[in-house]
């Protein structure tokens, strides 16, 4: 059974339902939730079929789709693309529900995010970088689209800087994608987009080191590191909570899983030598993107610059080059993707209840809405690290990780696990806790809906953090092999003299 | 004359002959029933793409007519593309001129479309230079054919500066005559292979004849004219040349660059790349300032002629690419422009972006339509314009030239601003109170989904029409 092609387009087929005339909303809807709690079922089934200790690819499908290029239809599951799956197919429906309380638009809303579905497992499983590359693309738009259609004030600009910003990004990473091409039909003859062969493909010292450059601000800008993060506050903000859950949770994966499969998987060389220079960037965006998170007065800003800072201790980890660390960013990816989900998730109930988001004005809402408050508190506690909830696995073994490689910034990232609790402990305190406001006595309390929408991202949170074994079992073979590749090649520059 | 001769140009022969029936049968028979001209037409267009068919398997020689046609199959695809475009610019000048008498638009139409589909198939460069001209002669007439203002003066300034333009052509073509005796596009390059010195009169040939080609294909410099003509003429016109003119003119400036001036490849591929790099900045820079929708393609369109020359400038490795992207370009523009002439209203020609306001809204539909054409402009995938643009991009980095790639990404995200700012009038504002819905003519309807289909067909399934493509871009000489 083709179990990677039907979790990729099984979100498609809900469209043509979705097409006829009058249908309710309520109905469009219940289809999208079907549709993605399928995938999510399939993905499953793709989870089970994956065999744990296995390096390398599997379940892939190889079939011509445009030979004249070098177009392949490859899908390949491996360690650190199958957590981004089930991470992309458990969330998915989260998001649908969080859109009941959208009523303009529905049927447009709902199509939105199953081609956003479709594209982001396409991205995360193809092993074409030309198929790869076409699903990167394919996001953008629908998720402009949301951000600007369905946003809150300032929407279009939003959307507008959000669409530019990644495709200047993905200008360069398009370059340095027709250029592999040409090298490999330099040096075998044919050109290839197979990302399996181009691995294997001899290239100099400093063609490495272009092509690494040009992919890095391709997957930089959607990650995002410091300096190319400013329309992250902004398309968050903005965005209706589907989209900003989507956004967090999933669509900036996109932007590491870039870094971990291409660059590290391609330029190994190159990889070890910028390690240094990327490791900088990131360190600044954990320390600035924590700082500026406590001065936030609008709680959504407050989540969305925690992902800067979240991100950034991920590709700390990613270029610190130890097993651990390496294996520590990809957990940590999809716990960013949970917890930060969450919070967005608490904050979006929240502003469907106040109308507002500024912290100043909530005050005391857990008096009125004590299970509320708890869904944001775990989510806060998670993202902060707290033992037995699923960040602390992760930024532990990041930490670990850097530690052993560099001092510095093995302390780099330890702060800003500190300013997490800073920030997220201090809006929930703010926010949260205190004398209720006379205006907010009327409000409710989370519904069903809401429960079943918070309570499998819960489950799973607590999954990783008390049984992390099953999860590391699997990634560990493939972070493990792209380590020592990278150090193959660090101690191959080291022998020939070349600085590291 | 012998007859296989006349099979050669069998497809110019039906469009003339249906041209002047049409011309004959609306002024004996008066008030005949403008449905019939228009099918007349229709059936001149099929005829010819039939007898174009049938030359795809042509054991004849490489030219005839003494070497003034040539009958490979870059002229069997090249004309298959502007009937296309052709049959397209028939239903949408049905639907434009609604309610009038204008019999002779069509075989105006024709008779521009004869010299498209000549451009495309000619081996002579005084053929090339025929072509050029039955094709202007016809658009000058075409895009002053209604009575307001800026049609007219859309007819006269593309009048002016096109006559002015054909005889730097011609000057070109002398001088051509000048450095090698012949104008014949093969003998041309037989004559340059013998030469041991690059003679200065041939470089100075290659410059004249590229300016009458840059200026057919509006690539800057000499692209002033696009934007006023393209506003100026009814939109219906609009749509056909912008399309099929690009068509015919980049596979006539193919023929002659990696053709005729082959041996003098080194020359003019530097030429190429720097008009190609000025052509896609100032296009797209230009076009996201633009309040116009018409201009705002238009503008495109100078942009997409500079992606073209992109492909140009990798020589025979383009060629291909290059014909991919004509095939989606004709597509795109032709339905972008058609949905525009749905939208503004055939009395006022109201095409400003704000007329754009909520159309997601007031007609869901043609929003779509009008999204699926803007994004494949854009460049994003399952649209045949990601794909063109992958291939032609794809071909100028296999030639080692990455860093006009580069700017030409860029210069396509710039130009994404442009598309993108129509597509957020379309979905995230809200439409004019007195906004009125357009209506869309079964005929019109026809005449947009027809490119959308092409659009996404190709986009998804590129393997349908890449293999024609690849033989036809084989050049035999």
């Amino acid at each position: 059974m083709r179990w990677l092609t039907l979790t990729v387009f099984l979100p498609l087929l809900g469209i043509p339902f979705l097409l006829i005339p009058e249908l309710p909303d309520r109905a469009a809807r219940l289809i999208a939730l079907g549709v993605t709690i399928a995938t999510f079922l399939v993905s499953v089934g793709m989870f089970v079929k994956f065999q744990k200790g296995v390096p390398g690819f599997q379940l892939v499908e190889d079939v011509p789709w445009f030979e004249g290029v070098g177009l392949r239809y490859t899908l390949g599951v491996d360690g650190v693309s199958l957590f981004m799956v089930m991470l992309t197919t458990l969330v998915m429906p989260v998001a649908i529900l969080t859109s009941w309380s959208v009523t303009e638009k529905v049927k447009m809303y709902v199509m939105m995010a199953l081609f956003i579905e479709a594209a982001i497992l396409g991205t995360f499983l193809s092993l074409n970088l030309l198929m790869f590359f076409l699903f990167f693309e394919l996001l953008l738009l629908p998720m402009a689209l949301t951000i600007g259609i369905w946003g809150s004030k300032r929407r279009v600009y939003a959307a507008i800087k959000f669409f530019l910003f990644t495709l200047v990004g993905s200008a360069f990473l398009l370059v340095g994608i027709l250029v592999l091409f040409a090298q490999s039909a330099d040096v075998l003859g044919q050109g290839t987009f197979d990302f399996r062969r181009l691995q294997e493909l001899p290239m100099t010292v400093e063609v490495g080191r272009w092509l690494f450059m040009a992919f890095f601000i391709g997957f930089a800008v959607k990650v995002p590191l410091f300096p190319l993060h400013t329309w992250l506050p902004d398309a968050h903000t903005e965005a209706p909570t589907k989209g900003s859950v989507v956004l967090a949770a999933l669509l900036l994966k996109t932007g590491t899983y870039g870094l971990v499969r291409f660059n590290l998987g391609l330029f190994p060389e190159a990889s070890d030598h910028f390690a240094v220079f990327v490791s900088i960037l990131a360190a600044i965006g954990i320390v600035y993107g924590g700082i500026v998170a406590i001065m936030q007065t609008d709680l959504k800003r407050l989540v969305a610059y925690s992902s800067i800072s979240h991100l950034g201790l991920i590709v700390i980890g990613t270029f610190a080059f130890t097993e651990q660390a390496l294996t520590g960013s990809v957990l940590q990816m999809v716990n960013h993707g949970l917890s930060t989900g969450l919070l967005f998730i608490g904050v979006g109930m929240l502003y469907e209840r106040t109308h507002t988001r500024e912290i100043s004005e909530l005050g005391g809402i857990a008096k009125v809405t004590p299970w509320l408050a708890g869904v944001y508190l775990v989510a806060a506690l998670s993202s902060l690290g707290l033992p037995g909830l699923n960040n602390f696995i992760g930024e532990f073994l990041v930490i670990v990780g850097t530690f052993i490689s560099s001092h510095v910034f093995g302390v780099l990232a330890a702060v800003g696990v500190v300013l997490s609790a800073i920030y997220l402990l201090w809006s929930y305190q703010r926010a949260f806790q205190g004398d209720v406001p006379e205006r907010w006595k009327g409000i409710k309390d989370i519904n069903r809906r809401e429960v079943l929408l918070v309570v499998p991202m819960i489950a799973v949170m607590f999954l990783i953090g008390l049984f992390p074994k099953p999860f590391l079992d699997r990634i560990e073979p493939t972070t493990n092999g792209i380590v020592r590749e990278v150090e193959a090649a660090g101690s191959a520059d080291l022998q020939t003299g070349e600085a590291p | 004359m012998k007859t296989q001769n006349l099979l050669a140009i069998a497809p110019e022969l039906f469009l003339v002959l249906a041209g002047i029936a049409i011309i004959l049968i609306d002024s004996i028979f008066k008030g005949v029933k403008r449905e019939w001209l228009a099918i007349l037409a229709g059936v001149g267009i099929v005829t010819s793409a039939v007898a174009t068919v049938t030359l795809w398997n042509w054991d004849g020689g490489q030219t005839a007519l003494q070497g003034m046609v040539a009958t490979d199959r870059l002229a069997v695809v090249g004309r298959l593309i502007i009937l296309g475009v052709a049959l397209i610019g028939v239903l949408l000048g049905y639907d434009y001129f609604k309610g009038e008498e204008r019999g002779e638009f069509y075989a105006l139409l024709l008779f521009a479309t004869t010299g498209m589909t000549l451009l495309v198939s000619s081996a002579d460069l005084l053929m090339v230079f025929l072509g050029l001209e039955i094709l202007s002669l016809a658009l000058y007439v075409l895009c002053g054919f209604t009575l307001r203002l800026g049609s007219g003066e859309a007819s006269l300034k593309y009048f002016l500066l096109g006559a002015f333009s054909s005889a730097v052509f011609l000057y070109g073509l002398a001088m051509t005559y000048g450095a090698t005796g012949t104008t014949k596009i093969s003998g041309i390059a037989l004559v340059l292979t013998g030469q041991t010195k690059v003679s200065s009169l041939a470089l100075v040939a290659i410059g004249l004849l590229g300016a009458g080609f840059a200026f057919k294909v509006s690539a800057v410099p000499f692209h002033m004219w696009t934007p006023d003509v393209y506003q100026g003429a009814p939109t219906a016109v609009t749509s056909f040349m912008s399309a099929a003119t690009k068509v015919a003119a980049f596979i006539a400036l193919i023929r002659v660059l990696d053709v005729a001036f082959q041996p003098l490849t080194w020359n003019w591929v530097p030429v190429v790349q720097i008009l190609a790099v000025v052509t896609m900045i100032v296009g797209a820079l230009l076009s996201i300032v633009q309040k116009d929708v018409k201009r705002l393609l238009a503008y495109s369109s100078v942009t997409n002629a500079g992606f073209i020359l992109v492909g140009i400038s990798a020589g025979p490795e383009g060629i291909m690419p290059v014909l991919f992207y004509l095939v989606s370009y004709a597509a795109m523009v032709i339905g972008a422009f058609a949905v525009v002439m749905v939208v503004s209203g055939r009395d006022r020609e109201r095409s400003s972006i704000e007329g754009f306001a909520g159309l997601g809204r007031r007609a869901p539909l043609l929003g779509a339509l009008m999204t699926v054409f803007l994004v494949s402009l854009t460049g994003i995938p399952l649209t045949a314009g990601f794909l063109a643009k992958i291939l032609v991009f794809g071909s100028a980095v296999s030639v080692g030239q990455w860093p006009l790639v580069l700017l030409a990404v860029l210069a396509s995200v710039i130009a994404a601003f442009a598309y993108l700012r129509v597509i957020v009038r379309m979905y995230m504002r809200d439409p004019e109170p007195d906004a009125e819905v357009p209506r869309l003519s079964p005929v019109a309807a026809v005449a947009i989904w027809i490119p959308a289909v092409v659009t996404l067909l190709f986009g998804i399934f590129p393997a349908l029409i890449a293999p024609i493509l690849e033989q036809a871009s084989v050049l035999r000489w």
